[in-house]
């Protein structure tokens, strides 16, 4: 199949329709419109529905209406707008309703700004709304990428009745790239006994997070936590750039991976075995991944967008077993290839051993 | 072969779709391309700007912080991007509404007068594609014919007929940089 | 000798939990028998809410799905517009849908989306234990309206259906008591040309029914019926603001 150069935001649109999603719920916030406006385009052709929610609150609550039938559905936002979506998601994890919840990130905190960030790491990943619940978090780094993970992330969210984000910046958004779309994905009917459908002569079905018993929701608490289990340990996706020999491992997700390659290429140039952790999942951390990546290394290097929050989970991973530093921008600055090619470099001498 | 290049103008000089061409123009010779535009209320009156990575290889990083090529359609877009060329970069200047010369010294600077020549030819909204001629004559990253091509793809068909004025505004482009008179290695115009 | 009284079929076999003079118990037989005498059980989708009738899906023998806290009509949103083939209703209280509900059940309202929606107004909140709702009458005492609702600190009260009468996408709002046989006939009658007004595919309905909260209101279940007959409704007028012939 050829391919079509598309924004990353607009890729997402189009690869959800391909994974058969035909509901989408949402309200207006930059940077992320372009894929609402896309979709009120492009589902009315499809046969399905674009609605523009009251609210953000509104929409995640059709998303758990929508989900609840076993309909393939979706909703994004951009920071803030996630913020407000926090209290749906949470009752989306209680009540193991599938969806795809986009977060096209910005910088905050409060209003904060319109220009990309990485700082809902915390939330994507360690909660954000309440109650002890996981989302499976996937961050990808090319829109070819973002067309793959949508796709994949309707089939993981069925599969495991679990609410999964996709977690981008606003530059991958608004990036245009060249994006082969692939196929159709074929939904095969009837395999959700779990759904609200009317009862139809079956005994009736309940979509439900409350548990008043403690004894009962601790026991819901408990399936949940061995779901959780299983996903942490057949689901963890990541890429190794240039590690196999790497004395510094720069640790970095979505586009500042990319960065982080570009100032690798720049160290090996000048003769520093330096290469690219990059989670593609960023629940459940690729932990092992990262071991295995950091086998020869002397020193791990983590960069984001944010003050420093994936850095805790590569800590947690390495579990003291090699240093790990940090370097960040805020506020919707983006860290250049030469500044981490000079970070790379200043590890190097510290920890490595060539000096 | 991988360049970079930042494009840069105000809102309705067409910066954003000669970058687009460009991508496009690329992808459809099989090459490797990004494209990312500046967004926000700037886009809405103010500078905006795209960057632009085309590439034989896997593109790392299209995030364009050194680009090897800038295009400056006023004089804001100057002042900011100027500064960040490569040494032995590209810098086109539109000199119909640029009142300055280049301050670098060690980049090679083209300047193309893209009003006055698209009010010969009687479109002024064809400025930025007498740019982009200019573009890639001094540096052919893609050829004229792709971006004859993206045209056709990108527009649609009612307004094919404003393909011809299109490759002549480019090839207009093309005869200002073969001009050596236009081209300035060591900046000294006034 | 025929069966002159039995239980819905759309009702479960499990007892209700409410305190005694409730009309929650009432209002769901109310819509029970409705939906069994429209044939809808089967392709019924309920939405319960935030409030004491929060356990609405262990009553109704229906598929059914708990809403969060007032977001009871966006859920029912996404439900149709998945399949509006199901009959969709969302039982609401007045804090769920007065008050943090409030914007969740206009923009149903103005959209015209159809489903219905079962109002039920005792003017207090009832499973928290008796604070002030959106609905509590100027001068009622609640546990955070001690003094009386005093309308320099608390403002007025709401008088939800005739707002959302005034919506060009509602098609069908009445406001009904449960405080006598006559009343409680009428409310049923109601609920039933609500339902109607979706399987004809109308749009928006909305049912507001008076009841009685006796264990929060401080009084016996028949001052309760007279409270509702003097009080509330001098506030709540009952009636018909709008009907789907008149919808536009």
């Amino acid at each position: 199949m050829s391919k079509v150069l598309m924004k990353g935001n607009e890729a997402i649109g189009e690869a959800a329709i391909k994974a058969g999603c035909r509901y989408f719920f949402g309200y207006p916030i930059t940077p992320q419109s372009e894929l609402p406006e896309y979709l009120s385009r492009r589902l009315p052709q499809v046969g399905g529905v674009y609605l523009q929610a009251e609210s953000e609150v509104a929409a995640i609550n059709m998303v758990y209406g929508a989900a609840s039938t076993g309909a393939r559905v979706m909703t994004s936002s951009s920071s803030p707008g996630i913020s407000l979506k926090q209290e749906g998601i949470s009752y989306l994890a209680g009540s193991e309703l599938p969806c795809v919840i986009v977060n096209i990130m910005r910088g905050g905190p409060g209003l904060g700004g319109i220009q990309p960030s990485q700082s809902d790491y915390f939330q994507a990943t360690k909660g954000g709304g309440h109650g002890d619940y996981r989302l499976l978090v996937l961050a990808p780094a090319s829109v070819q990428e973002i067309v793959d993970l949508v796709k994949e992330g309707f089939d993981l969210a069925e599969k495991y009745r679990i609410p999964v984000m996709i977690l981008g910046d606003g530059i991958l958004g608004q990036m245009m790239e060249p994006v082969d779309l692939g196929s159709e994905t074929t939904l095969e009917a009837g395999e959700k006994p779990w759904a609200v459908t009317g009862k139809m002569g079956r005994t009736k079905n309940i979509i439900n997070s409350l548990y008043l018993d403690p004894e009962k929701l601790e026991k819901h608490n408990r399936h949940l936590e061995k779901k959780y289990l299983e996903i942490k340990a057949k689901e963890t996706r990541s890429e190794l750039y240039q590690t196999s020999d790497a004395e510094i491992v720069v640790a970095a997700y979505g586009m500042i991976a990319r960065v982080a390659k570009a100032a690798v290429d720049m160290a090996r140039e000048e003769g520093i075995r330096a290469g690219v952790f990059r989670p593609i999942t960023l629940w459940p951390y690729p932990e092992k991944e990262l071991n295995q990546a950091a086998a020869q290394a002397k020193a791990v290097l983590t960069v984001e967008m944010s003050l420093g929050q994936m850095v805790e989970d590569v800590r947690l991973s390495l579990n003291g077993r090699l240093p790990v530093e940090f370097y960040g921008r805020v506020g919707g600055m983006v860290p250049t290839a030469r500044a981490v090619y000079e970070e790379i470099k200043r590890l190097a001498k510290t920890y490595g051993e060539v000096k | 072969m991988l360049k970079q290049m930042i494009l840069a103008g105000f809102g309705g000089q067409g910066v954003m779709s000669m970058g687009q061409l460009l991508a496009y123009g690329g992808m459809l010779e099989g090459k490797e391309v990004a494209w990312i535009p500046s967004y926000g209320p700037e886009m809405r009156g103010g500078t905006a700007n795209c960057s632009v990575t085309i590439s034989t290889a896997p593109i790392s990083s299209p995030l364009v912080t050194e680009p090897d090529i800038v295009v400056a359609m006023n004089r804001p877009s100057l002042d900011k991007f100027e500064p960040m060329l490569k040494p032995g970069g590209i810098l086109f200047i539109n000199s119909s509404l640029i009142d300055r010369p280049a301050r670098r010294t060690d980049i090679t600077v083209y300047y193309v007068p893209v009003n006055e020549k698209a009010g010969i030819l009687g479109e002024s909204r064809v400025a930025n594609m007498v740019m982009l001629g200019a573009l890639l004559q001094a540096e052919p990253v893609i050829k004229p014919l792709s971006v004859m091509e993206s045209l056709k793809k990108v527009l649609p068909e009612n307004k094919h007929h404003l393909l011809p004025l299109n490759a002549q505004a480019l090839a207009m482009g093309a005869e200002v940089v073969k001009e050596k008179s236009n081209k300035k290695t060591v900046c000294n115009v006034g | 000798m025929g069966v002159v009284f039995e239980r819905p079929k759309s009702l479960t076999q499990q007892k209700f939990h409410y305190c005694p003079g409730c009309h929650h118990g009432i209002i769901h037989r109310l819509v029970a028998e409705v939906l069994d005498e429209l044939g809808l059980q089967d392709r019924t989708i309920a939405i319960a809410s935030v409030g004491c009738s929060v356990f609405a899906y262990d009553y109704f023998d229906v598929d059914a799905i708990q809403a969060a806290h007032g977001r009871a009509p966006a859920v029912a949103t996404g439900v149709k517009r998945s399949r509006p083939e199901s009959i969709v209703f969302t039982y609401q209280g007045d804090g769920d849908l007065a008050s943090i509900g409030a914007a969740e059940i206009i923009h149903a309202a103005a959209r015209g989306e159809n489903i219905t929606v079962i109002f039920v107004n005792n003017a207090i909140y009832g499973m928290t234990g008796g604070q002030m709702a959106p609905t509590t009458l100027v001068g009622q005492e609640t546990t955070t309206s001690p003094q009386g609702r005093n309308p320099k600190n608390a403002g007025y009260p709401i008088r939800m259906s005739e707002m959302l009468a005034t919506l060009p996408g509602a098609s069908y709002i009445a406001r009904t008591s449960v405080h006598d046989p006559k009343h409680v006939r009428e409310t049923k009658k109601a609920i039933k040309e609500a339902f109607q007004v979706q399987v004809e595919g109308k749009g928006f309905s909305l049912v507001e029914v008076l009841s009685a909260c006796p264990t929060n209101w401080h009084m016996t279940p028949v001052e309760s019926l007279e409270w509702i007959k003097n009080e509330m409704i001098a506030y709540y007028p009952l009636g018909k603001f709008k009907s789907a012939e008149e919808a536009k």
